[in-house]
């Protein structure tokens, strides 16, 4: 018998039982559906929140005052010493490392904004102009903070997107001056709208020399370093570096905590991967569950065509020809299924990134070979048993019913 | 052509042996016309289902064609009974839903002809029985006589030396029956050798030899011939 006469008789006795065959096709259908949804989701959040991640900047590093571990109790305690804080100098220090390309101090603070009769709370941020760069933030207008002297502490703020439209409107702002706290500063530049990103809305900032910061909080300390390693091969040496230069400017003592955002990335990429696999595992239960159905279905029309088989076999069909018959049958349900499940699960994608443009959702390709892979496997296997039954059936006792 | 010595045949049911065939001993040549006629259960049907290989003899040996092929296995089997070997039955197993064309190319399908061989084949087939116009109808959308005459078509369609039809107008009235046995003597001039069961002496009689059965053995034969 023919490979093409083999297809077009199991097309003919799936097509004899149509309905069968259509539900059938559904459950395959809707278990590799889900699985690609499923994973779709899953690949979006990892994806998502990646992207999320690398937004904040490229290549890294970032200092914080304090030390989170737990110590004994330590000779600052006794002295009543609260942890050292990060100062300015110590930030120009870190330039001293060559994996480091370029740094950004942090102070941070809230404050009225005013301009005129409009006023508002607003989270002040210090840093230098260096910011712009390692923090990948973009100006709509105007220019970023001056480069220059750390120290000079000029009264010039550049403003968020919705914060320059609240206190200006349509109107000029560059040039313009706004009242923080005690101090006037003027609107030297308004950064580009970029919305929020892990927590911080930068539409709602307002970005001021890092000295002017430490004038208008009256505080010396830094709140973050930002650091940029020049590489990404050299993110761990300027981890290693600024920890060094810390540790010396600082009497010895590991005052300061050192994170790289490669390495909390990484973990949420493992435990977004890992939750992926483990959601495409849920859902090809559901494809062991269509395979199931498909061994059943076929159980029952082994007995169902329980004469035809004994005809075949009367016409001169060997064993290994009606096994292949019902094989044929499973393989091209279990294709069908795939293909229509495919399609399926890519409408279920493209509907959900058209609901939630943000979720970058797209199904991973290991995805879709292990759900067509499992659709397929499980329809063989399933019908393993069905096709050797028919095949060994008695032709007497089946042509008589 | 068929050589049969001291064929038996036993069942086990529950944990009784019954004997369905006993100590056969026939030979059957090409062209030969035999009807089996016997009450029911006296094991026509047997007999029948042994010479076309569905069944296996428990004892004795089974020749066709000079060659033993009770020793054969499952596939060597079929392959005998696709190639020699024409089933015509009582309730005439046409599959439902295929179409009488597509019915009668079964044999051929399975055997693995190329479809054009098969399409003439079957167009030959489909004029002979008169059944061009029937061609697209499935079963159901047809009489018993054409069901029958569609599945006389389709176990010729191998050419099979031996063709054997089981009560092959038990279904039908007797008109068309008539009918059937007609044809199916026809193919007694291509020197096939047909065997027919059935329970109707007046059937029974139409052939050179006839065979009564009772108990599973042969008890006499009678015929034109002899």
């Amino acid at each position: 018998m023919k490979l093409i006469d083999v297809a077009q008789f199991a097309t003919d006795s799936l097509r004899g039982s149509l309905t069968r065959t259509l539900l059938m096709i559904l459950a395959m259908s809707i278990g590799v559906a889900s699985v690609v949804v499923l994973t779709g989701l899953g690949e979006g959040a990892r994806r998502y929140v990646v992207g999320q991640f690398s937004s904040l900047g490229t290549n890294l590093v970032i200092v914080l005052p304090g030390r989170t571990e737990t110590s004994g109790i330590g000779a600052g305690m006794m002295s009543g010493q609260i942890p050292r804080e990060l100062s300015l100098d110590d930030a120009q220090a870190l330039l001293r490392s060559r994996a480091i390309a370029r740094i950004a101090p942090l102070s941070i603070g809230s404050s009225q904004i005013s301009q005129g009769a409009l006023n508002r709370e607003a989270i002040v941020l210090g840093s230098t102009s260096e910011l712009l760069t390692v923090r990948h933030m973009s100006l709509s207008e105007g220019q970023f903070l001056p480069a220059g002297d750390i120290h000079a502490g000029e009264s010039v703020c550049v403003l968020g997107n919705k914060i320059r439209h609240e206190l200006f409107g349509q109107g000029k702002a560059i040039g313009e001056r706004v009242r923080l706290g005690d101090r006037r500063f003027r609107v030297i530049g308004v950064l580009a709208s970029q919305g929020e990103s892990m927590g911080m809305n930068t539409d709602e900032l307002v970005i001021i020399p890092v000295t002017s910061a430490h004038l208008l909080f009256n505080t010396s300390g830094l709140f973050r370093i930002l650091i940029e390693a020049k590489s990404r091969e050299s993110i761990e040496s300027a981890k290693r570096d600024a920890e060094d230069i810390l540790l010396r400017r600082h009497d010895d003592e590991r005052d300061v905590t050192v994170i790289t955002q490669d390495a909390v990335l990484a973990t949420f990429d493992r435990i977004l991967s890992t939750l992926t696999m483990a959601v495409a595992g849920i859902a090809s239960i559901s494809l062991a569950v269509a395979g199931i159905l498909i061994m059943n279905v076929m159980l029952i029309a082994v007995s169902q065509r329980i004469k035809e088989i004994g005809l075949l076999k009367a016409l001169g069909a060997p064993a290994s020809q009606i096994r292949n018959l019902f094989f044929a049958e499973a393989i091209l349900l279990s294709s069908i299924g795939s293909v229509v499940g495919l399609v399926l699960g890519e409408v279920g994608v493209l509907t959900i990134a058209r609901i939630y443009p943000t979720l970058p959702v797209a199904a991973p390709w290991w995805a879709i070979f292990a759900a067509v892979g499992t659709s397929l496997g499980t329809g063989v296997l399933f019908s393993v048993w069905p096709a050797r039954r028919a095949a060994r059936l008695d032709p007497v006792m089946a042509l008589a019913g | 052509m068929i050589e049969l010595q001291n064929v038996g045949r036993t069942f086990i049911v529950g944990d009784q042996e019954v004997s369905a065939l006993r100590d056969i001993n026939l030979n059957i040549a090409a062209g030969d016309y035999v009807s089996i006629m016997g009450p029911s259960g006296s094991g026509k049907s047997t007999l029948l289902n042994m010479i076309g290989l569905l069944d296996r003899p428990s004892t004795g040996v089974y020749k066709l064609d000079g060659g033993d092929v009770t020793a054969l296995d499952d596939a060597q089997q079929a392959k005998v009974r696709s190639e020699k070997v024409g089933f015509v039955f009582q309730s005439f197993h046409l599959v439902p839903r295929l179409t009488s064309a597509m019915n009668i190319e079964l044999p051929l399908i399975l055997a693995g002809f190329a479809p054009a061989e098969r399409k003439a084949r079957v167009a030959e087939l489909l004029e002979n029985y008169g059944l061009t116009e029937r061609a697209d109808h499935r079963p159901d959308q047809l009489s018993g006589g054409q069901r029958q005459r569609v599945a006389i078509a389709r176990a010729t369609s191998m050419h099979p030396a031996v063709l054997l039809a089981d009560e092959p107008t038990g279904n039908l009235d007797q008109t068309t029956g008539k009918e059937v046995i007609n044809l199916l003597e026809q193919l007694l001039e291509q020197k096939v050798a047909l065997i027919m069961v059935t329970h109707d002496p007046m059937i029974g009689e139409r052939a050179q030899r006839q065979l009564h059965m009772v108990d599973g053995r042969i008890i006499s034969e009678t015929g034109k011939g002899s």
